[in-house]
């Protein structure tokens, strides 16, 4: 793509600038490449960058945490799925949100105060990703909110807003079950569960929506959330039924206000 | 109205005789209150209300005068710019100005007439409907001077040929009635989707790999060169539109002409609810319902999408697929049943 734009302007110059400008546009867009694609590699294979004291210092903490419900090798018990294979993003996003570990049995489980420490976490994500291959925990470029918003409100409205409403304001689902607001929540905590699909929500993994897509999903929920409504006051952003209710009691209830003193005799 | 009823006979025309099965009766069930006794005003009997009401109707005037100066000064005050938010500012208070120069003026002229105008109580009685036979008369008379002057009833070609100029006038609006259609033909029998059509990422058009799809992934797909139409897209998309699960196979109850239909635990839906055709997208990982989202009609995805509950009569239609020798996940057919709401000659 680069050098194909730079030719017709090199070619109003000397022969030798054009052998430069694509020499510099290859080099460039090589390197980029390859920039981008160490760090894609890393972050899918980032088991090897948790030290083997963290990934023993996890191991313990799941023992000591973890292992009553999801059994002491992580093989799952009838309390608990299994935890091999389910990835460091997993227990990042699991943990960090303080949905585990659980208190109670629900319809299901929801954001608590977190219990463990940074380090603690990924700690516990280390071991876990030592069991077996699982999705890795996305890098900070990979969720900064830099994207293309547009691109992103797009594929957030087919692949995402029938269950978190159009802007990210959650909804309700079955049997008490619902999809979580989305405005406050990490960036990092969306990739994460966007990758691996906690609780009812399902998987988009990385050929579903790329890790391109999943940035820009993130600038669109981070730009809702940054900028004011254009249509005013948003009652909660939750749709046609708040809206009806408003108009209702308060415009009806206005209008009727004013027939009455229309009609009432002054004293 | 007369406190006579027609039954008791003899005082409007004497020589007729009514029996008493079609007597009508004119007196009221309920006796007539008449008017309420007249309340002075306090306007009336204190010079010191007067005034307080003669104050409060110039308020309203004057507050009229401040919100329509305020939206003229909002006009400026909030320019709409670049950034979308300025837009709530600048409606905001620009309507409220307006509302408030409109409102000032209504309730003050309303308040001023309740307060300070006469405050005489006046009945009318209602009169006849029928008209006098005087007047009648004259009317019969203005309506054959006017026949006579116009020559409507001598000149039998104009009054024919208007006739027919007004009998043919509305005809046009009925013909604009052809626009409706034309008929569906069996358009709604009939999706893009045809035997090989590749399954595609929605918006991307990206073609979707049997293996992309891990266990419990769910794909929004549209089928591959719909993007490319040129006319009709947005009509297409509305009736191919699937999603794509993926289940343990052990997890899928299929009937046996279903068998081969899926592919390695990948089923595909029509995502068209066949309640009144929203799109059905609210998948639950794990108790594998899908959820419309209007009428929350629920889908058992693993049940051949049978209704489980709420409006829907009828299971989603399934896509029957299969892959291509690149691995491709494509479509066997196109849907075996209509996809979405039910119609006429269903």
């Amino acid at each position: 793509m680069a050098f194909m734009k730079k030719t017709p302007k090199a070619n109003r110059r000397s022969p030798f600038a054009a052998i430069l400008v694509m020499a510099a546009a290859l080099a460039l867009t090589g390197g980029g490449y390859a920039a981008v694609t160490a760090t894609a590699e890393e972050a899918a294979s980032n088991s090897s960058v948790y030290t083997a004291a963290q990934i023993e210092e996890g191991k313990k903490l799941f023992l000591a945490n973890c292992a009553s419900c999801h059994g002491s090798n992580a093989e799952g018990t009838s309390a608990a799925p299994t935890l091999i294979g389910v990835g460091a993003a997993s227990v990042e996003f699991q943990v960090a949100t303080g949905r585990m570990p659980g208190q109670a049995s629900g319809p299901q489980l929801e954001k608590k105060p977190v219990q463990f420490t940074e380090e603690q976490i990924t700690a516990m994500a280390a071991y876990v990703s030592t069991l077996a291959p699982g999705p890795a925990v996305p890098t900070d470029e990979m969720v900064a909110a830099d994207g293309d918003s547009t691109r992103g409100g797009e594929l957030f409205r087919i692949n995402c807003a029938m269950c978190h409403n159009a802007v990210g304001a959650g909804g309700a689902l079955t049997e008490g079950k619902f999809a979580p607001a989305l405005k406050g929540v990490e960036s990092r905590h969306i990739y994460e569960a966007m990758l691996t699909g906690p609780q009812n929500m399902p998987v988009f993994n990385d050929a579903n929506l790329t890790p391109e897509d999943k940035k820009d999903i993130i600038t669109y929920l981070k730009y809702v959330e940054s900028n004011p409504s254009a249509g005013g006051y948003e009652l909660a952003n939750l749709g046609p039924v708040v809206e009806g209710l408003f108009a209702w009691v308060f415009i009806l209830g206005l209008i009727i206000a004013i027939t009455i003193w229309l009609g009432a005799k002054s004293n | 109205m007369s406190d006579k009823s027609i039954a008791s006979t003899g005082s409007h025309e004497p020589e007729h005789e009514y029996s008493a099965g079609l007597a009508t009766i004119a007196a009221d069930a309920v006796v007539d209150p008449g008017m309420e006794p007249h309340r002075v005003r306090m306007t009336d009997k204190s010079k010191k209300h007067e005034k307080a009401a003669a104050r409060q109707v110039a308020a309203f005037f004057f507050a009229s005068i401040f919100g329509s100066a305020f939206a003229i000064y909002a006009y400026f005050a909030f320019p709409l710019t670049e950034d979308l938010g300025t837009v709530r500012n600048n409606t905001l208070w620009l309507g409220l100005g307006i509302a408030l120069g409109l409102l000032g003026i209504g309730i003050g002229a309303v308040h001023w007439a309740k307060t300070l105008m006469p405050d005489a109580e006046v009945s009318e009685e209602r009169h006849m409907a029928r008209g006098s036979e005087e007047v009648r008369a004259r009317a019969i008379e203005i309506v054959r001077l006017a026949d006579s002057e116009s020559g409507f009833s001598r000149r039998k070609l104009i009054r024919r040929s208007l006739y027919g100029a007004l009998a043919l006038f509305p005809l046009p609006a009925i013909m604009i009635f052809g626009d409706l259609g034309p008929n569906p033909g069996d358009s709604l029998r009939h999706t893009m989707w045809k035997k090989g059509t590749r399954l595609a990422k929605d918006p991307s058009g990206l073609p979707i790999k049997a293996s992309d799809v891990t266990l419990g992934s769910v794909f929004h797909v549209i089928p591959e060169g719909l993007s490319e139409l040129e006319h009709h897209k947005l009509e297409e998309k509305a009736k191919a539109a699937v999603l794509l699960v993926r289940l343990d196979p052990a997890d899928l109850k299929e009937s046996d002409e279903r068998k081969d239909w899926s592919y390695d635990g990948i089923v595909a839906y029509s995502k068209i609810c066949t309640h009144v055709g929203c799109p059905v997208a609210l998948y639950e990982q794990h108790t594998h319902h899908l959820l419309c989202p209007c009428h929350q009609s629920t889908f058992d995805v693993t049940d051949e999408c049978k209704v489980v509950f709420g409006p829907a009569s009828r299971p989603l239609p399934q896509l029957p697929i299969t892959v291509d020798a690149e691995g491709y996940l494509i479509a066997q057919s196109d849907f075996t049943e209509p996809v979405g709401p039910s119609f006429w000659e269903r």
